[in-house]
């Protein structure tokens, strides 16, 4: 911990970054003049009502977007489509169905030309890492909602990215087998020393997991305030000190997502 | 265990309605043969070993007809599916070649080809190619982005997304084409064998006709439908099960 602090190196820089869409209705600002540092092994978790660009934030992060103004830095260089250095987990998981659990584990060694035997074992050491190693020859539809969370993970994280980038990974999830995967990630981040990225609407969560948590606006998406969890670790949802930083970010949180339904539901519904 | 006692049941009903219309001799013996006479032929003809040939020849022009359909099918549903261009040009002339019935190219290929190897082939190709670029292409289209996007974000780029992540993806698409695409290439192989001396089993069939030879005619007949059946159950059922289990679309 001390040794992160005293070793602030960037690792990604977002320089007044901007993304417009167009729509039917019109051009739809989703993020404007974003200015963020994540530092290298720093755990973040970007935090704001639906509809603020939080997935934006991080397909730009990704590579997988291209930002409308602004640029996108990887260790000081420019972000130009998706790298190995970066993995994204998303929502939906995206695990291939017709591959088995650890063939899904090896893709991404295999796409890197990886020879077959050391494929092997680095799945197994990463699939060991999740706990799933009885599983290896399952199929995907085979195992639970946390237990394909996990498989995501080691996927991710067998080709050794830096940095993870997690798109409300466990919004889906029951709460006890949420518990479990924050303190397997929790875990898994302070053995492997990843940059994560982690993206929620889940304010506990964010404040469970993060070193530092930000606010995004809504629409247009703007970094609305940045707090600091200085919280020790590991962490526990059921704690006081947890529990009271949560609700002063709740606070906050509230005023974007009553601007969030304004704009869903429209005026008449305010009273 | 009891699906194959009740279609066994089935088909000794049949055979001994069969047996009693033929032998009430509403119908002259050459024209309405008996199921014992059928047998009979089936027997000769595997034992001097004409329907074996058969069999060989029909089998080999069919690797050949529907390996070329199934190659250049599904190149060219890829084709459809990637580019708006080709969709908008191509494809609609694709639909609507697929309305052709594979016989309206028969003349064509004799035209062009001769009585030849070549027409035949020219046929199945004809009659097959198309159904499995049409499901090919609906096979990619329906790949799940979120598929796409997992398998570029593990670093999978060009050929390699083609091959890891669209091909697998858009399978249980293209079973159905490749299963629809077999029963037209066998179907138009036999129509394309009948046109001339070809010694496969159209030829057969039309043999059996040119000597009046009801039996051997319904012999050939049940050993293409028998033919036809095994495929569809041996390869491609097989195929379509066990994408469904691996893809968890079925309970095990």
């Amino acid at each position: 911990m001390l040794e992160t602090l005293s070793n602030p190196k960037t690792k990604l820089h977002l320089r007044d970054v901007s993304r417009t869409f167009k729509t039917p209705q019109g051009t739809l600002t989703a993020l404007e003049g974003i200015d963020l540092e994540v530092r290298e092994r720093e755990f973040l978790c970007v935090l704001g009502p639906s509809g603020c660009g939080k997935s934006t934030l991080l397909n730009l992060m990704a590579g997988l977007d291209e930002p409308t103004r602004g640029d996108v830095r990887i260790d000081g260089h420019l972000v130009e489509g998706p790298g190995t250095d970066r993995i994204v987990i998303f929502q939906e998981l995206g695990l291939f169905p017709w591959l088995t659990v650890r063939e899904n584990v090896e893709f991404g060694l295999r796409m890197q030309g990886v020879p077959r035997a050391e494929r092997h074992s680095r799945a197994q050491k990463y699939l060991r890492m999740v706990h799933l190693s009885q599983f290896e020859r399952s199929h995907v539809h085979q195992l639970s909602g946390g237990m394909k969370q996990r498989v995501a993970l080691a996927r991710s994280l067998v080709t050794e990215p830096d940095v993870l980038l997690m798109d409300e990974p466990f919004a889906a999830l029951d709460a006890q087998t949420r518990d479990l995967l924050h303190e397997e990630l929790e875990r898994i981040w302070e053995e492997t020393g990843k940059t994560i990225v982690f993206v929620t609407h889940n304010v506990r969560e964010a404040v469970r997991l993060g070193d530092r948590v930000i606010l995004l606006t809504f629409r247009p998406g703007r970094v609305k305030r940045e707090f600091p969890v200085k919280l020790p670790r590991p962490r526990n949802l059921e704690d006081p000190k947890l529990t009271l930083m949560a609700r002063t970010v709740v606070a906050q949180l509230k005023e974007e997502i009553d601007k969030a339904v304004e704009a869903e539901y429209g005026y008449e519904e305010k009273r | 265990m009891r699906k194959s006692v009740r279609q066994l049941g089935f088909y000794i009903v049949l055979i001994a309605l069969w047996h009693l219309v033929a032998e009430l001799k509403i119908w002259p013996p050459y024209l309405f043969p008996s199921p014992l006479s059928v047998l009979d032929s089936l027997r000769t003809g595997f034992g001097d070993r004409t329907f074996l040939i058969g069999m060989g020849i029909s089998m080999k022009r069919i690797l050949i007809g529907y390996g070329f359909s199934v190659a250049c099918g599904a190149a060219l549903g890829f084709l459809l599916a990637a580019s708006t261009l080709v969709k908008d040009t191509l494809g609609g002339l694709v639909l609507s070649l697929q309305s052709l019935p594979s016989l309206c190219w028969l003349p064509l290929a004799v035209l062009w080809f001769g009585l030849t190897e070549k027409a035949i082939l020219f046929v199945v190709v004809m009659g097959s190619l198309l159904a499995v670029t049409i499901n090919t292409e609906t096979g990619v289209r329906h790949v799940p982005r979120i598929y796409m996007m997992a398998g570029r974000n593990l670093g999978a780029r060009g050929h390699r997304l083609l091959l890891h992540v669209v091909l697998p993806a858009s399978l249980p698409y293209m079973v159905t084409g490749l299963k629809q695409g077999w029963a037209f290439a066998w179907r138009s192989l036999i129509s394309g064998e009948m046109i001339f001396v070809s010694l496969g089993l159209g030829h057969l069939l039309m043999m059996g006709r040119d000597l009046n030879d009801m039996s051997q005619v319904m012999a050939v007949m049940i050993l293409i439908m028998g033919i036809g059946y095994s495929v569809d159950r041996l390869i491609f059922e097989n195929l379509e099960n066990r994408i469904r289990r691996q893809w968890g679309l079925v309970a095990a």
